[in-house]
């Protein structure tokens, strides 16, 4: 059980939903310090957006507890909301709008006046690097621009806390680079942020904290540095070649684990001397030596399996 | 959900009002133009058989048969732009666009939501009601000052089919839904109602049916006003408009709450 401090911007307590008999949130615990990033890590239908949706009141949960900013959810979920931004997980911008238009009737439901949006829309535009596109309509903006158009939508009543719903998937690398850019300003500005991703580079590289979530449960959860030194030995030797897969289980004592996908044999080692020297003298396989990573954490928690 | 949050009553307040300025906002920049598309429709109904079936037809009640069909078109056009509006604006705002999921993640809540759009809806179908009572002025069919107030009848008659809308379009897996209501239910019941001839012409089981119907009570207000009469019952006739708008309105409420709240 987590205890319900007023000074963390949002706290969890044995959350449960369920959906038709499926149990899609399975118990779930955890608390995020203000100023600070948050992660859910999971694979597709682990159950993050449920979460997020049960945090921000728009669904009752089973059972469970909810501290937002200071409100409990979903009662007083409404004043909650009030100082809070999200960034769902599928953009639902106002197609029939300009940028600018946007910004101003999203501000307008949180009962701020036209003056006080006006003002506020520079500074936005310029932090979603929109500048000279306030009269752009929505339609010509690419997939990038509408996300950055997005968080900043989520910031027009100077909110606290934010929510990011898979903010970064479906776009380029440049794009993603811009949006945890952006991520990095708000925290530094003190913000929190609790973001949903499936990207493991984007929560290792954003995230103070962060839980991985599978099949509704939290399988671990802390910083990603000290979870890839619990949970996984530190160096990976990732072996590829027609032949990878016979020549590892004939040499499995080389690692401390060894797992076969396909064509790539991966081995997980304390000491990756033995293995270097003796894949050095089989020049049919290629090899590839690299410290793990929180993937090779969330890949031994929960599975080489395909979710869909 | 509990039953007591999926069933408690709505409470919107006034902070309807920032939804209902948004729709406003992509009528102005959008819609102006099927305002007359809007009224050209009812509008050639209207002109074509009042003046052309009329000039074979007996006076109705003391008054030429364009101008008891007027009192007909205007609430039946009503009725139509109020549809039209609460079921397919409506979903596209509510499950194509998601326009209604962007507004609750503000501290606007759905009852705002739902508040905002039978408002809307009701204005907008005002709109039409109003356009096509100025052609009927214009025309001299009208000329009494009783028929100033059918523009409250106007409104009732838009905030109960946005309310009934409202329904359905909770109700709907996809817009194709929607022709089962207006074969259904809509058009039946514009050929009962009144609007294209007396309610009394059909047989008396299916005109005391047909009497419960709403867009009967609005053509029992809306033509004895423009004809420069009071209504009989008139009371009675909101009594049941504003009754049937807010249950539906209710059970809008309920229904839409099921859909996008689990
Ligand atoms: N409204 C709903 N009705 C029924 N099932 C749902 C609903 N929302 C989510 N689910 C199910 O709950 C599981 C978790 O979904 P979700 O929280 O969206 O996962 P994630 O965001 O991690 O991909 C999925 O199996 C999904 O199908
Ligand atoms: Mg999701």
């Amino acid at each position: 059980m987590v205890t319900l401090s007023p000074e963390d911007a949002l706290s969890v307590s044995d959350l449960r939903k369920s959906y038709d008999g499926n149990e899609v949130v399975a118990g779930i615990d955890f608390r995020v310090t203000r100023g600070t990033c948050f992660g859910l890590l999971g694979p597709n239908g682990a159950g993050k957006t449920t979460t997020l949706r049960c945090c921000l009141g728009l669904t009752v949960p089973d059972g469970g507890t909810i501290r937002l900013g200071g409100h409990t959810v979903p009662e007083e979920a409404e004043k909650a909301r009030a100082n809070v931004g999200v960034v769902p997980q599928f953009d639902n911008l106002d197609p029939d709008f300009t940028v600018r238009e946007n910004l101003i009737v999203y501000g307008r439901y949180f009962g701020l006046s036209n003056a006080a949006i006006d003002a506020r829309i520079p500074d936005l535009l310029d932090f979603a690097g929109l500048v000279g596109k306030a009269d752009a309509r929505i339609q010509t903006l690419s997939g990038g621009m509408k996300r950055r158009l997005t968080l900043a939508r989520a910031m027009i009543n100077d909110p606290d806390i934010i929510f990011l719903d898979e903010p970064t998937t479906g776009l380029d690398p440049q794009a993603r680079h811009l949006i945890w850019d952006r991520m990095k300003q708000l925290t530094t500005r003190g913000k929190t942020l609790i973001l949903t991703t499936h990207f493991m580079d984007e929560a290792e590289r954003l995230c103070d904290r962060l839980a991985i979530l599978d099949h509704g449960r939290m399988i671990t959860e802390g910083a990603p540095r000290n979870l890839v030194a619990t949970h996984i030995e530190p160096q990976v030797v990732e072996v590829f070649g027609d032949e990878a897969a016979d020549w590892a289980r004939e040499h499995d004592t080389l690692g401390e684990r060894i797992e076969v996908a396909g064509e790539t044999a991966f081995f997980y080692c304390q000491d990756v001397a033995p293995l270097l020297s003796a894949l050095h003298d089989q020049p049919g396989l290629r090899y590839l030596h690299r410290p793990a990573t929180l993937e090779d954490v969330f890949i031994k928690l929960t599975g080489r399996e395909l979710r869909d | 959900m509990s039953k007591a949050t999926l069933f408690s009553l709505p409470r919107p307040g006034l902070r309807w009002l920032p939804v209902w300025r948004r729709n406003f906002l992509v009528w102005r920049k959008l819609a102006l133009p099927s305002v007359l598309g809007n009224l050209a429709d009812p509008l050639i109904y209207m002109l074509g058989l009042g003046y052309g079936l009329g000039a074979l037809l007996p006076e109705i009640g003391g008054v030429s048969y364009v101008s008891f069909l007027a009192a007909g078109t205007v609430v039946a056009s009503t009725m139509n732009a109020a549809t039209f509006e609460a079921l397919y604006s409506g979903f596209s705002r509510m499950h194509v666009q998601k326009t209604w999921d962007a507004i609750l993640n503000t501290p606007l809540t759905l009852d705002h939501v739902l508040a905002g759009e039978l408002v809307w809806t009701a204005s907008k179908s005002l709109l039409s009601g109003l356009a096509i009572l100025l052609v009927i002025a214009m025309l001299g069919l009208s000329a009494s000052p009783l028929a100033l107030w059918t523009i409250p009848v106007i409104f009732l008659t838009g905030l109960t089919f946005g309310a009934l809308g409202l329904i359905i379009c909770a109700l709907a897996p996809s817009y194709d839904f929607f022709m089962y209501y207006f074969t259904l239910f809509i058009t039946p019941m514009t050929l009962v109602s009144g609007v294209f001839f007396p309610a009394d012409q059909l047989p008396p089981l299916l005109h005391a049916i047909a009497a419960w119907l709403p867009l009967s009570h609005a053509v029992q207000l809306a033509r004895p006003l423009l004809n420069g009469q009071i209504p009989a019952n008139a009371g009675g006739h909101v009594a049941a408009l504003a009754c049937i708008a807010t249950l539906a309105f209710y059970v809008a409420t309920i229904l839409t709450r099921r859909r996008l709240l689990k």
